[in-house]
């Protein structure tokens, strides 16, 4: 199917933003760092959710003042805070993420948020660990399985068992809407791959031409992959950009065949990661933060010395970006959800750590700066 | 019949801070579960904390009926018996 191109949301403030706040989503907790406009001074606010481990916190971009909060606590099931003042208070879904009763599965934590389309104020999407897709039509209070994928007769195919997958558990993430089509979405799965449906999701296919999978017998499979994430190309929602667990990888659509886009990251580095982050206006330019995916898979940034990369020509080519990042001795990464971008016109960028530090960068990742440390490990650090 | 429910910190946010609640619960010697279902319907949200969609009880929660441990939720809770939900001490 071709759809009219059209600007991206995000490309449509090319206007300076009168400050920036990040919301912190910790093993421990939630935190929020907020700027003025100016982005030189930074103020460090929370905790909330004290001692809850809350895998992601979004703002619902419709409304500018719900935000959604996916909590678990080691004891405790998983749920999602709602606030719909901006976080001021919050108030637990009355309906969680859950799977059908008698299908025998068991939601451990909501991994990911996606408000809806612009045109249908209220949705929501969450994937979770096991993967599964839920979507609430409240803002969140209520949330209900998407049939077409939780019972899709070929969902335990593409994700095998719940036990399978990353050491954290298996994930339904980068779930994408078209900001063209509210029908015509993507969802990726650590494991199981990329996923896309045209009709809101009652049914899907995979699409993972191209992809490697050097960790399965047979390489070149239909689905099985394991994408860490996935995200829309600034203003251009056919450019998928896509850091897997086995390279980095482009599609422009209608083609179904991702590009190999990691031949030109270095090969004492690689190309494996966890996050991908396109700039908020040129689909040409995306960040990425590779760690050390060698031996026993170490999971830090290679050689204790920390760098993004990024590209400006779509993948061709990649600089590695590390001023004011420690030079040696730092052995911590950056979780997928964990890098995020303002929208600046000249983007701000930042990244949490696996040790608590906050880093941003003011001139599209030049240089960088330490904003905040000492908190607990950062799962997701997302820009509102 | 009324039973009492120790109630631990983590899961008091749902009864407004209180370490036990009183809830009354219908029939003769109701099921654990049936203690359990009265107890969401006095304090909702609580339940999903502590079983998961399938209607186990969670890997760390532990209910005591009287002195002892029953994870059975079709167990009969005998009149008067006392009850304690434990968030399991599992790895310091």
């Amino acid at each position: 199917m071709v759809r009219t191109a059209t600007k991206h949301p995000a490309a449509k403030r090319v206007d300076a933003p009168k400050r920036v706040r990040l919301l912190i989503a910790t093993r421990k907790g939630l935190w929020t760092l907020s700027a003025d406009g100016a982005r030189r001074t930074w103020k460090l606010t929370g905790p909330q959710f004290l001692g809850h481990i809350v895998h992601h916190a979004m703002l619902d971009p419709r409304d500018g003042k719900t935000l959604l909060a996916a909590a678990r606590t080691g004891h405790l099931g998983p749920t999602v805070f709602r606030s719909i003042d901006n976080g001021k208070t919050w108030k637990e879904a009355t309906t969680p993420p859950a799977f059908e009763p008698g299908s025998g599965r068991v939601v451990d934590h909501t991994f990911w948020l996606t408000p809806g389309h612009a045109s249908q104020p209220g949705v929501w999407f969450a994937g979770t660990s096991p993967q599964g897709l839920f979507r609430s039509d409240d803002g969140g209070a209520n949330w209900k399985g998407v049939a077409g994928f939780n019972a899709h007769p070929q969902r335990k195919a593409w994700c095998g068992g719940d036990q399978d997958g990353t050491p954290d558990g298996p994930k339904l993430h980068s779930i994408l809407v078209d900001p063209r089509d509210a029908a015509h979405m993507y969802i990726s799965m650590s494991s199981g791959g990329t996923f896309e449906s045209n009709d809101g999701g009652a049914d899907w296919h995979p699409l993972n031409q191209g992809v490697r999978a050097d960790f399965q017998p047979n390489p070149d499979l239909e689905f099985g992959h394991d994408p860490h994430c996935v995200r829309f190309a600034a203003g251009n929602p056919d450019r998928l950009y896509q850091q897997n667990h086995c390279g980095l990888f482009r599609l422009d659509r209608p083609q179904t065949r991702w590009q190999d886009i990691g031949g030109g990251m270095p090969k004492s580095v690689g190309y494996v990661g966890f996050p991908m982050v396109p700039h908020p206006h040129d689909a040409n330019t995306a960040w990425i933060f590779p760690m050390d995916g060698t031996d026993v898979w170490p999971r830090i940034s290679p050689g204790g010395k920390p760098a993004a990369y990024r590209t400006r020509d779509g993948g061709k080519t990649w600089k590695r970006q590390a001023e004011g990042m420690p030079k040696a001795q730092a052995w911590w990464t950056v979780k997928r959800q964990a890098m995020t971008v303002d929208l600046f016109p000249a983007a701000g960028v930042y990244f949490g750590t696996t040790s608590g530090e906050v880093w941003g960068s003011r001139d599209e990742g030049r240089s960088w700066k330490c904003l905040a440390a000492h908190l607990p490990h950062i799962y997701a650090v997302e820009s509102v | 019949m009324d039973y009492r429910v120790a109630i631990p910190s983590p899961l008091r946010s749902y009864c407004a801070g209180a370490a036990m609640v009183t809830i009354f619960c219908a029939g003769e010697t109701p099921t654990l579960g049936d203690v359990l279902a009265a107890l969401e319907s006095a304090h909702p949200g609580i339940r999903f904390r502590m079983q998961d969609e399938q209607g186990r009880l969670r890997p760390h929660i532990k209910v005591f009926v009287d002195a002892d441990v029953e994870r059975n939720l079709a167990a009969r809770v005998p009149r008067g018996a006392g009850i304690m939900i434990v968030a399991a001490l599992s790895g310091g």
